[in-house]
């Protein structure tokens, strides 16, 4: 209690008109956060250095430009599933089915441009459409049922890998031809557009970077100190420059599709997520159910548009999984992809128990994941030591979450 | 101020099944007035607030508000009249800043769908100092770094923000420190000399002599008594609490005309 109120100065921050807070401030809180166990991206900042230098080392092919493209492309299918599985975790529940979910779309997507016939937009939209009444039906079972989304979700896990192998039928393999849905693994941008494309990406953020600044200054409240943002700015010109010089100077020659694609699909939800009515109403459903429903949010009706997200993204992320392979067999959503996709999702930072994560962790451990599975595969390891290491990478980082929590109930805070 | 109470109560009664909750209750809480509600426990102090919040409406009785017979069914209702009701458990999300929190089911929107986030903050940042609660270092700090008294503070400053009339306080210092305690008693002194109505539930006598300006005390279901607070004294509200005269026999419900 005492260390409550020492925490609790009575200070006027509230009457006083803020400026601009100083860089010392911004710092401050900053340590505090870290210190009481917020520690946002920084472990998985860190531990993505350690692999990058383990792997950098022990294979110098890691590094090179024709191998980041690569990682692109091989994670591009895990983190859409996992930009799902983030939102599903957000309240604090689960899906067990987004991988064979992704399987069935996959299959869907296969047979209705081979047997079919039909154009690529409209076998895609299809495939995606599954995946999102998939949802619907699973998150109606859960909220109306009242039964656990752990159930729920098992059993599509084993409905659905059945729907996989039925659709598939005695045919083995279902080749996929089309060329728009081939392109979204197997294309590449010229180099200029990739440069467009990051260039309007920079100026966007300093836009609403700059847009923000000044109507926060305008209406009189507290704003980040401006070489925060303008680091902040660098920091992104560098990390989205970086990725296209790598990837123009790769035998690709250019910037991935499904890495466009990704980057898209992870703004347009970051946008949902964070700065929507429904997406505060997911943080709140996933923080505090009752308080929610006590704010008078149809917290049923947010979960199964959850559910209805998780699916059609996992459809989705099986798009772009057939897309990679080319083909689609009996194997589609089974393998390891449910579990990365979740793992991803953990590995990011998003915690199991609702309410705390961001969208961009999706890409974050997706980025781990294919990392390792990537360094592994050039070290000419087995798949029995990958799966080894992606497990005590996820362990690793739910153990840090676990000492930064500790920290957090130490201090008073959790 | 108007002479015109802003919550009256008539003979309301309440019942579960066989067991009645409350008996003929008559209580009216006027502007700018603390309204101290006591009793032991399962005297039908929750009871009451929660029928007045709608949560589970009177079955007998009148309501008026603001001279007016209301029905109050459902906390939508309550909330229209401009009724909040401070649970005990705050119902506050520990994920959420204390914006977040204050807004939550009411945010506000601006172009393509976006929270209009400064709207919302300067907001919240008004009505907390409006209400002098002064020992927030930030309005965007989660509600989980909080101390109980700030929480409590962010609780009630989310049920004024709503042109509210009448602000009932479930338990307020229940689980809070001497500091903290002192904190949201000159809060809810506040809300009274804000012109406010406030109902204050409390196990507290101390407390409730320091802000209430009448007390109501239920027994068994009943209104036993209710006293001006500068007239009395702890001694006579303890013994209306445990002692108070019953004017009927719990028991009788049969014989009870509903």
């Amino acid at each position: 209690m005492t260390q409550v109120a020492e925490q609790a100065p009575l200070s006027s921050t509230s009457d006083a008109p803020p400026g601009d807070g100083s860089l010392a401030d911004y710092f401050r809180a900053y340590l505090v956060r870290v210190r009481s166990g917020d520690l946002g991206s920084l472990p998985i900042i860190v531990g993505l250095l350690i692999i990058v230098a383990v792997f950098g080392s022990l294979r110098p092919a890691f590094l090179t430009a024709g191998n980041f493209t690569n990682l692109i492309v091989q994670m591009a299918g895990l983190t859409t599933i996992a930009i799902g599985v983030v939102f599903v975790l957000l309240l604090g529940e689960i899906d067990l089915s987004v991988g064979y979910v992704s399987g069935v779309a996959g299959v869907v997507l296969a047979r209705l441009l081979t047997e079919n016939g039909l154009p690529w937009f409209a076998a895609v939209a299809a495939a995606v459409l599954t995946g999102t009444l998939i949802g619907l039906l699973q998150g109606l079972i859960i909220t109306k049922a009242g039964v656990p989304s752990f159930v729920v979700t098992l059993a599509g896990l084993l409905a659905w890998n059945g729907v996989v192998l039925i659709l598939i039928g005695g045919r083995g393999t279902v080749v996929v031809s089309d060329r728009v849905v081939i392109g979204i693994a197997n294309r590449y941008l010229p180099p200029v557009a990739g440069w467009v494309l990051a260039a309007a990406l920079v100026a966007g953020f300093v836009a609403t970077q700059l847009a923000r600044q000044r109507a926060r200054r305008a209406a009189g409240l507290p704003t980040v100190p401006p070489l925060i943002v303008a680091l902040r700015v660098v920091l992104l010109s560098v990390l989205v420059g970086g990725a296209v010089v790598l990837c123009n100077a790769s035998p690709r020659g250019g910037v991935p599709v499904a890495g466009v694609l990704m980057a898209v699909l992870l703004l347009v939800w970051s946008y949902v997520a964070g700065r929507t009515r429904f997406g505060r109403h997911v943080y709140a459903v996933g923080g505090n159910a009752e308080a929610a429903r006590r704010a008078g949010i149809d917290v049923d009706r947010v979960r199964v548009a959850v559910f209805m997200i998780a699916s059609t993204m996992a459809a989705l992320g099986g798009v772009v999984l057939a897309s990679r392979l080319r083909s689609v067999d009996t194997a589609a959503g089974g393998g390891d992809i449910l579990l990365n996709s979740i793992a991803a999702a953990v590995i990011g930072g998003t915690s199991l128990f609702g309410g705390r994560g961001k969208v961009s962790s999706a890409l974050l451990g997706a980025l781990v994941i294919a990392s390792v599975a990537n360094g592994m595969g050039l070290l000419g390891l087995s798949s029995g030591a990958k799966f080894v290491v992606t497990g005590l990478v996820l362990l690793a980082s739910l153990l840090v979450d676990s000492f930064a929590r500790r920290g957090r109930s130490s201090r008073g805070l959790a | 101020m108007s002479t015109e109470p802003v919550l009256a109560l008539r003979d309301v009664s309440k019942h579960f099944g066989a067991v009645q909750a409350l008996y003929g209750v008559d209580l009216d809480v006027h502007a700018g007035q603390v309204m101290a509600l006591v009793g032991d426990n399962g005297a039908g102090k929750s009871t009451l607030i929660k029928s007045i919040g709608g949560i589970h409406p009177f079955d007998g009785g009148e309501l008026r508000f603001d001279g007016s017979p209301a029905s109050i069914t459902s906390p939508k209702d309550a909330a229209a009249l401009g009724i909040e009701i401070v649970y005990q458990d705050l119902a506050l999300a520990d994920n959420l800043d204390v914006v977040q929190n204050m807004f939550l089911g009411r945010e506000r929107l601006q172009g393509l769908r976006r929270l209009d986030e400064n709207g919302m903050e300067t907001e919240a940042r008004k009505t907390l100092s409006g209400l002098s609660v002064t020992t927030l270092r930030s309005v965007r700090t989660p509600v989980a770094a909080l101390s109980g008294g700030q929480r409590q503070s962010v609780a009630v400053a989310k049920a004024v923000m709503w042109n509210s009339r009448l602000v009932i306080l479930d338990e307020p210092t229940a689980a809070l420190g001497v500091a903290q305690t002192r904190q949201v008693l000159d809060l809810v002194k506040r809300l009274g000399d804000k012109g406010l109505a406030v109902i204050l539930v409390s196990h507290n006598l101390h407390d409730i002599f320091e802000v209430a300006d009448r007390i109501a005390v239920l027994r068994l279901g009943q209104k036993v008594a209710e006293f001006d607070a500068a007239g009395t004294n702890q001694q006579e509200v303890v013994e209306a609490i445990t002692a108070g005269s019953l004017q009927k026999v719990p028991g009788m419900v049969e014989a009870q005309p509903s």
